[in-house]
């Protein structure tokens, strides 16, 4: 089998005596969208923490198309083509769509020392991303994020991710407060995201929208995966929140009474 | 968006408000007295407005990224009492003793970013203690007594910094052009580098700053440094200028750039910064000053009026923000 595009080995973390994560295990294939799944406290997050460089790992090995790495901090990680897109702090709502899609990489009009950027290759770059990952409204790049829907937020940083030319593209949470159309233009950058050659770890609550998109899911719960290689064709949303919760019929049917009965 | 007319184009600006505050003002002082418009009135107005402004203009950026500086008032009063210190003890020359205290601010600048930034304190505590650190030191290495500062007339630093010429009946100092060259260069910075790109978005987002490989401390330990020095060299000019060096003088000023900086548009919150503005809001608040002196109206009246104008502005942009939020 082809060595994957990302594959962490082991993977610890503890903050003092937590155990975040205990000896993970994760890959993520060449063109492939892995929907990663669990509970509040599994470890996805810190899990995406450790391979966006956001924090250190304790111990284990992050290897990219087989070669070993260390992602210290997020230049390193985003230098490695690991792009990540958090739910709130993707974008700067004061800036323009420009500005924002080339933040800490904004193209230098020469001569150099005056550090002058290139505004109008920005903006014209920016017209044709958003072109590209679906958005037909016409909306001028230097248009502010704060005057842009949910929706069109989340676009604009896949754009931003794509056009990087980063590997893998960590969603987390995209479709959070999103309406029902809006959700669905997400799924579909994230598939034109997928179509041209990049890879995405999607992280989603809602385990309805992971289905839609996904080629493979993987379950996390207390620090660890539980599962990796779970195809949303051939299972049920049923299904898998028994692996999530990791509790059998009759224990979440017993869970549920007994919530009802504690707030009854 | 794109097709909007001009003028409502202009007016969502952030800086229309303070410009049309500034001519309803210089209107009105030249409608009671006629004299406001002389060429000495003017050459005066010019003169303090550079030494404030040179503060103000560091503070837009800094405050563009987030944080602010009171401690600029306690070296506007310190820097010149270092380098008169230092000169009449003969330990340096005039032009030296400069070099020390803007290197001594630099420093100052750099503590309080280190401590904003790595201890992450909030910048209004940092800067209120460091306020307190070198006001004190002016008073203790001073006894609280003004420096003998007489023997600057004639060097070649006097000149540079605050050399005075006619420009037709105008005096003008030469300070007005350092003044000039920095609002230039500081503007140039905040809208069209790169560097300002991440001023903004150390500001208005850290973390996703942050995420994007900016170094958002050094950002701001960078304007915190700015900061600091462009308070040093104001106070130098000041006390070269009016031949004094006053452990005690810059009391205030620190919030008094504050002022003309959110009146002209900037956030206090950061993200949002404006070099044009906050040049309008150090004009509204020194033609306000000596107008209402001229006009008549007791010098002591003077802060009801700024505390209005920062009211008033302050309705203004709040207004026009959620305007502009709302995408309208």
């Amino acid at each position: 089998m082809a060595e994957p595009l990302i594959r962490m080995e082991n993977i610890r973390k503890s903050y003092g005596r937590v155990q975040a994560l205990v000896d993970a295990n994760f890959h993520v294939n060449e063109k492939e969208i892995v929907g990663l799944l669990g509970d509040n406290g599994a470890g996805k997050s810190t899990l995406i923490k450790v391979l966006s460089g956001a924090v250190p790992l304790t111990s284990g090995d992050i290897f990219i198309r087989g070669k070993k790495v260390s992602l210290r901090n997020t230049s390193d990680a985003i230098a490695h083509g690991i792009e990540t897109i958090y739910q709130d702090s993707a974008l700067v709502t004061q800036l323009s769509i420009a500005r924002n899609l080339f933040l800490g990489r904004e193209p230098i009009k020469s001569p150099r020392f005056l550090n002058r950027m290139d505004q109008d290759a920005m903006n014209s770059v920016a017209r044709d991303l958003l072109r590209q990952v679906g958005i037909t409204k016409n909306i001028p790049p230097t248009t502010p994020i704060g005057s842009l829907s949910g929706g069109e937020r989340q676009a604009v940083a896949i754009a931003r991710a794509m056009h990087f030319d980063s590997d893998l593209i960590i969603l987390d949470e995209p479709t959070n407060n999103l309406g029902v159309a809006e959700t669905q233009g997400v799924l579909s950058f994230v598939r034109s995201a997928r179509d041209s050659g990049h890879s995405c770890i999607f992280i989603a609550h809602n385990i309805h929208h992971v289905f839609q998109v996904v080629d493979r899911i993987v379950v996390m719960r207390r620090g660890k995966v539980v599962a990796d290689d779970i195809d949303p064709k051939k299972t049920t949303v049923a299904e898998v929140e028994r692996v999530i919760t990791g509790m059998s019929d009759k224990e979440i049917r017993d869970a549920i009474a007994d919530g009802r009965q504690q707030h009854g | 968006m794109e097709n909007r007319s001009l003028i409502q184009r202009l007016i969502a600006r952030a800086e229309f408000g303070p410009l049309v505050l500034l001519i309803v003002e210089l209107a009105v002082f030249w409608g009671i007295n006629p004299d406001f418009l002389s060429p000495q009135n003017i050459s005066n107005i010019l003169a303090f407005t550079v030494e404030l402004g040179l503060i103000a203009l560091a503070m837009t950026l800094l405050m563009t990224s987030g944080e602010f500086d009171l401690s600029v008032g306690s070296l506007f009063g310190f820097s010149p009492v270092l380098m008169w210190t230092l000169y009449n003890s003969g330990v340096t020359s005039l032009e030296l003793g400069l070099l020390v205290a803007l290197v001594v601010a630099a420093f100052i600048g750099l503590v309080n970013g280190w401590f904003v930034t790595q201890l992450k304190i909030p910048s209004f505590l940092v800067t209120l203690g460091m306020l307190l650190v070198v006001r004190g030191t002016a008073l203790f290495i001073t006894d609280g007594f003004p420096q003998r500062t007489w023997s600057a007339e004639g060097s070649w630093l006097a000149n540079m910094l605050v050399g005075d010429f006619y420009v037709g009946p105008f005096r003008v100092y030469a300070s007005l052009f350092w003044f000039i060259g920095a609002a230039i260069a500081l503007g140039y910075v905040l809208t069209q580098s790169r560097t300002g790109n991440w001023i903004q978005a150390a500001g208005g987002n850290p973390n996703a700053a942050r995420a994007r490989g900016v170094n958002v401390s050094r950002v701001k330990v960078g304007l915190f440094i700015l900061s600091a020095v462009m308070a040093s060299l104001a106070g130098v000019i000041s006390s070269l200028r009016t031949s004094a060096a006053n452990p005690n003088s810059g009391t205030g000023y620190e919030l008094e750039v504050i002022a003309m900086v959110v009146i002209g548009g900037t956030a206090l919150t950061g993200g949002r910064g404006t070099i044009i503005g906050t040049v309008l809001g150090i004009l509204i608040l020194r033609v306000m000053r000596n107008g209402i002196v001229l006009i008549g109206v007791p010098g002591l009246a003077y802060n009801i009026f700024i505390g209005a104008i920062i009211l008033g502005m302050m309705a203004l942009h709040s207004w026009l923000e959620r305007r502009h939020q709302a995408g309208t």
